[in-house]
């Protein structure tokens, strides 16, 4: 058997038992990204001699008996939007494209001390706008499932690079659904984490209460394995949670017993595809056989999630992407073609005799900023950073934003009010199937709309995941949504790990 | 509430975007779009209701006042794209 033939934890456990080694296991991933990542495009880097030679490091250091860390030899691929020192951290933007950080994220140096090879960067929509991976400058990465469709977003990479089994683990990160809809679309395990439970220095920011980074793998087990590293409090980042990373991995095989399961009418509505309704409502069939209980639990304010998330999300994007002006990194506009357009407009403007826009021309320092922001940022981008500042701008702060924040909060009391009743929701992680490449790319509110499911979990600051729940009729996967209250990932875990005890949807492998 | 093209244009430079012709169309199109779904949250009777900012009820969040090692000058500047010794370099402004 090869290695790509395991879960993370079974490759962990031969490690320990000395059947393999990490050289042979990297090397196996690595022949995996060249035969197939032509096709899928997952990896913006792939770092094949830093990953041998820290494979080869990690079996001396086995070799020697000394202490390992708890990913000891496993590669693990990054989402582009995590800060890596040295090396380029593009955010899959023109205007980071020659970008290297000077420090590590602290996911990323707790990965490194947990002795994981990084084996790459994965791709991602722009920014990680998007439900996509199509608003990538670089490159469209593709659904194992079927490469003519999108393998959803904005974790696209990191999702199709585990299920093409090109990488046993991946980080993600997810600002709006951004692990859970690409791993239910592509068929592997993602969950967002509770705000605060994961570190989010060096994350590079969208909506900063919103993002949240967690992890991608191919059962809840590995997911687990993947979280109790990249979980814990982080004095660089003050909105992480000061409170002991739970075992997920000794826990995540206690089923949970007494499970009572919420379903929401309101996710069962108009819009949903018939297939993807019939796997999720079979999923929690196999949660009735277990030994769980069913109600409806009602989240009346859901019908606005998407509407309060294009509000909130990027109101707090078009402030943090204010920080890409083309002094402090990254891309900056030709500044003497930049000065010649200037000056041509200012002697058209001389000539006319028109003295009001003479007067509001920018001067050289707002256009540089201005061009190297419209050469830099791609439409998805600039779409949110225009419709954030709108938002934002005098006379129509108390209409959008201010009104967004108080509906945000009826979310949070709907979730509070459900998990009263019961431990979990379970629900679609999206309305349809993967759909095709360049079907949506022309309608940004169809784009928006898709992410109706998973929305409210981050407005909401709890957790989430996406397990395997089924096909449709064209051999797509279909992702079954679990949420659970604030700090329970545990719950998550264990939930997502009784229902692959009992099925098999997350053995499934692309051809 | 509709959105004029003129609108659209004094956003694009409090955003400091630079617009063609064509964005600028279409971009006031699809944000009329996206604007009048939004309208949806007028009917939620919000009169009572804080506004919710954060997910954490966590505030001033406190660290030792100690000086720690932070980032080299050179190390900091090293990515920007016009640099001395010491500084980040713009385009002139003064005089304008």
């Amino acid at each position: 058997m090869s290695p790509l033939d395991f879960t993370a934890a079974e490759l962990l456990a031969r490690l320990d038992r000395g059947e393999t080694t990490s050289a042979e296991i990297t090397s196996a991933f690595l022949r995996q990204i060249e035969q197939h990542d032509g096709q899928v495009r997952a990896f913006l880097r792939v770092d094949r001699e830093a990953a041998l030679a820290r494979a080869a490091e990690i079996d001396a250091k086995r070799k020697r008996g000394e202490p390992l860390g708890r990913l000891a030899g496993l590669p693990v691929a990054v989402k582009d939007v995590l800060c890596t020192q040295g090396e380029p951290t593009t955010c899959a933007s023109r205007i980071l494209e020659n970008f290297r950080p000077p420090f590590d994220a602290t996911v990323i140096a707790k990965l490194r001390a947990a002795d994981a090879v990084l084996i790459g960067k994965t791709n991602m929509d722009e920014f990680a706008m998007g439900g996509s991976t199509e608003n990538s400058a670089y490159q469209i990465t593709r659904n194992p499932w079927d490469l003519a469709r999108i393998p959803g977003g904005s974790s696209g990479g990191s999702a199709a690079c585990v299920a093409a089994r090109m990488a046993p683990l991946a980080v993600g990160s997810d600002t709006g659904g951004s692990i859970r809809q690409p791993a239910g679309l592509c068929g592997v395990t993602g969950m967002k984490p509770t705000y605060g439970r994961v570190s989010r220095y060096g994350l590079v920011a969208f909506a900063s209460s919103l993002d949240q980074v967690g992890p991608v793998a191919q059962t809840a087990e590995d997911a687990a394995l993947l979280l109790e590293v990249l979980a814990g409090h982080d004095p660089r980042d003050s909105t992480s949670i000061d409170r002991p990373v739970p075992r997920y991995r000794e826990t995540v095989r206690q089923p949970l017993s007494g499970l009572r399961i919420g379903l929401v009418p309101e996710h069962f509505g108009e819009g949903l595809d018939a297939e993807v309704e019939a796997a999720v409502r079979e999923a929690v069939r196999v949660y009735e056989s277990l030994g769980a209980t069913v109600r409806e639990v009602s989240l009346p304010h859901s019908k606005y999630a998407v509407a309060t998330y294009y509000i909130i999300a990027p109101c707090e994007a078009s402030s943090n992407l204010a920080r890409y002006d083309g002094v402090h990194y990254g891309y900056r506009t030709d500044e003497r073609a930049m000065a010649a357009e200037l000056e041509q407009q200012r002697k058209e403007l001389q000539l006319a005799g028109d003295e009001a826009a003479l007067a509001a021309l920018d001067n050289a320092l707002i256009r540089m900023y201005r061009r190297t922001r419209a050469e830099g940022f791609g439409p998805e981008v600039k779409r949110r950073i225009m419709l954030g500042t709108y938002a934002l701008s005098a006379g129509y702060y108390d209409a959008y934003y201010l009104k967004a924040l108080k509906v945000r909060r009826l979310i949070r009391q709907d979730f509070d009010r459900a998990f009263e009743q019961v431990d979990l929701i379970a629900g679609p992680v999206a309305p349809a199937p993967a759909f095709k490449i360049g079907e949506r790319i022309d309608d940004p509110l169809a784009m928006y709309l898709f992410d109706l499911y998973t929305v409210s979990t981050n407005l909401a600051g709890i957790g989430g995941i996406s397990i395997p729940c089924g096909f449709s009729s064209q051999g797509l996967p279909i992702g079954l949504h679990l949420q659970a209250p604030p700090f329970e990932e545990e719950r998550l875990l264990r939930g997502a790990h009784m229902f692959q005890q009992a099925t098999e949807w997350h053995r499934a492998k692309p051809a | 509430m509709a959105l004029s093209r003129e609108e659209v244009d004094k956003v694009s430079l409090l955003g400091r975007l630079l617009l063609t012709d064509e964005e600028l169309d279409k971009m006031t199109s699809q944000l009329g779009a996206i604007l009048h779904y939004m309208e949806l949250l007028s009917e939620v009777d919000t009169a009572e209701v804080e506004p919710m900012a954060h997910a954490l009820d966590t505030a001033n969040v406190f660290r030792h006042d100690r000086v720690e090692p932070s980032l080299d000058r050179s190390d900091a500047l090293a990515t920007a794209p016009h640099r001395d010794e010491e500084c980040y370099l713009v385009p002139a402004v003064l005089g304008d």
